[in-house]
């Protein structure tokens, strides 16, 4: 079987036997552990096989395209389903100590591998309609894993988390509803040849409703408040594995339809979509200052590090799709892990406010050095991987090949100060949660926590620390992937071929 | 709920509207109806069952945990998907059986994926339902 169907099989196989052993949580956290292993291994393999630029589709019922639904694997999608099997794998290992028994038995392995389930399906369908079932599927099991266990503020931001999400949905079904109306296809490739001929103005207005859609589901401003209204409130894993990876998602479905269907009209799609990059970054940040809340702080900085993403998507030169790409995998595995790190601080510290901790460079040196370098590397310190995405991000701005100019230069200063912004919230963090000595009463106990569960909170930790310092050591390797697959994002015919087997 | 008439009722009802919804199972390829449809219809028997006998009896009819139904029902679905692949085919292909039988048709993997669709629905419903009910019963 090939491996594009594996990496979807993978996770829903994995659920179900989460769900036969429901009463039993040692065997839930085995098949938790294992099914992500399994998803990883897969993952791998997908990578091998598209990683030397070919596009390996896969019809479902054996339905020729545009008829039926097509899996699509490209070079973006297989390295998001890496990436997404890398996090969740270090998720799944870090919940066997972070996530109670009574949680494990109501089905929180179960509804993790179900979100997987949807997360890969999204990366990798081919079809507009397809992508919004996985949108759903994921919405409603990470529905689920932010109520579980039913605390006061878990449901408070539980609701707001899906109130907003569905708002984004209905966009997303009548954009889908518009197109296909129009069109009479729902095939991405398809979509992208016959959207050609809709009336521009028809389909700006389509473009619109997706970019509200998606933007919705990607924190973009002004869309992002229900991010950190909620990121803080369920149990750490879960909010890791959300900040890693649910917002990309929404990024992603960006890259993909503004690469691939709304093409026509970029100075005032992707010129929006830069104005909002800027505004996304600047707000995210000042939210992130007067923050004192270690999630809550996080969470505004997801939204500032989502501005750069749009921002290489819309200045639309192969360098600057690249640096999104390559931010999109460096983000990822960063900030789920500072938010393993937040975590680790309250387990041992015992709460998320950081007035109230302290001392922890002492106490644990180890940690210390954890924390520094996913924390310099948001900020953007060379040589850890967030500094070449940032750079490449920025010089793309700077280069003055774009095609809004002057603008693009203005938009690249602010990505700088932001960054240095940035840099500036990490060092606040260092400050009052390692540097300064502990509160009165509020002294770091890492001995209270046993070792067992003390090296399953760690060994997540440093493992992607570990690969943070590897994408930052040998950015060529990794950013040779991004350049290679923003050529395949610029270059929409080879993805048109790939699946219609024609390209007009 | 303590009511002779309901309780007498829904020993019949039940029965019946498992029966049909079977029936819906089966027509529904190219006919109204299907796993989904199917499901509904059989949890609705075990809701009815549930308000006139309580919430345990109808536990112990359903006889597996709702949770262990939806799995089952995920299990016959994927096992219908793969027989596409075995056949060498992509995933989800249907094969069917040339012959038709008699009453039930055709025979082949979609017709086994709606199965995993009913019982899937079947098991979603019910534990819907039964969460609900037994919440607003243990405040009483």
């Amino acid at each position: 079987m090939n491996a594009v169907t594996l990496a979807i099989l993978t996770p829903l196989v994995t659920a179900v036997f989460c769900l036969f052993t429901l009463r039993s949580p040692r065997l839930q956290r085995f098949f938790g552990v294992a099914g992500m292993v399994v998803l990883l291994a897969v993952a791998l393999r997908l990578m091998a096989e598209v990683g030397g630029g070919t596009i390996e589709v896969v019809r479902f019922g054996n339905w020729p395209a545009p008829f039926g639904i097509v899996l699509v694997a490209d070079l973006l999608a297989g390295i998001m389903v890496l990436v997404s099997a890398i996090t969740g794998l270090a998720v799944a290992v870090y919940s066997v100590a972070d996530v109670d028994a009574r949680r494990v038995r109501f089905g929180y392995y179960a509804f993790l591998h179900f979100m997987m389930f949807g997360v890969c399906g999204a990366f990798l369908t081919g079809d507009i309609f397809n992508l919004f079932v996985w949108f759903e599927v994921m919405l409603i099991s990470s529905f689920v894993l932010m109520s579980l266990g039913g605390e006061k503020p878990q449901m408070e931001g539980a609701v707001k988390y899906v109130t907003l999400n569905l708002i984004s949905s209905s966009f997303f079904l009548a954009a889908c509803g518009i197109l296909y109306g129009q069109t009479g296809t729902l095939n991405m490739a398809d979509l992208a040849l016959t959207a050609r001929e809709m009336r521009p103005e028809l389909l700006t207005m389509t473009a619109m409703l997706f970019l509200v859609a998606f933007g919705l589901k990607a924190a973009i401003f002004p869309l992002f408040f229900w991010l950190p209204a909620s990121y803080h409130t369920p149990p750490v894993a879960v909010s890791a594995i959300f900040a890693g990876l649910l917002t990309k998602v929404g990024v992603y479905a960006l890259i993909r339809v503004f690469t691939l269907i709304f093409t026509e009209d970029l100075l005032l799609t992707h010129g929006l979509l830069l104005g909002l990059a800027g505004l996304t970054m600047v707000t995210g940040v000042l939210g992130a200052m007067v923050q004192f809340d270690f999630r809550r702080l996080l969470s505004f900085h997801i939204i500032s590090q989502i501005g750069y993403m749009v921002l290489g998507l819309a200045l639309f030169t192969p360098l600057a799709i690249a640096g999104t790409v390559f931010y999109l995998f460096h983000h990822i595995v960063v900030k789920a892990n500072l938010f393993l790190i937040s975590g680790v601080t309250a387990r041992y510290g015992g709460s998320f406010d950081l007035k109230k901790l302290g001392g922890f460079y002492a106490a644990t040196p180890l940690l210390a050095l954890l924390f520094f370098i996913p924390a310099m590397s948001l900020g953007g310190i060379p040589p850890l991987s967030g500094f070449f995405a940032k750079f490449a991000v920025v010089k793309a701005g700077l280069a003055g090949d774009t095609m809004f100019g002057g603008w693009a230069t203005v938009l690249a200063v602010i990505a700088l100060a932001v960054g240095l912004l940035t840099l500036f919230s990490m060092t606040k963090i260092w400050a009052e949660v390692f540097w300064k000595p502990a509160p009165e009463g509020h002294a770091p106990h890492p001995g209270h926590v046993p070792p067992g569960e003390r090296f399953l909170l760690l060994a997540p930790v440093a493992a992607l620390a570990a690969l943070t310092l590897a994408i930052g050591f040998f950015p060529q390797f990794f950013f040779d992937f991004a350049a290679r697959s923003a050529e395949q994002l610029l270059q929409p015919e080879i993805y048109i071929h790939a699946v219609l087997g024609r390209t007009n | 709920m303590n009511s002779v008439i309901l309780a007498t009722v829904s020993r019949l009802l039940t029965g019946l509207l498992l029966v049909f919804s079977v029936f819906l199972l089966l027509r529904g390829h190219n006919l109204p109806g299907g796993g989904f449809s199917g499901g509904l219809v059989a949890a609705s028997a075990f809701v009815l069952f549930a308000f006139a006998s309580g919430f345990p009896a109808a536990r112990s009819m359903l006889f597996f945990t709702p949770h262990v139904i939806i799995g089952l029902g995920l299990v016959v679905a994927i096992v219908a998907g793969l027989a596409g692949n075995v056949a060498g085919l992509p995933f989800l292909t249907g094969l069917w059986d040339k012959t038709p039988l008699p009453v039930i048709g055709k025979l082949g993997t979609p017709l086994l994926f709606d199965v995993g669709v009913y019982f899937a629905v079947l098991g979603v419903t019910t534990l819907i339902v039964f969460s609900l009910g037994e919440d607003a019963g243990e405040e009483d």
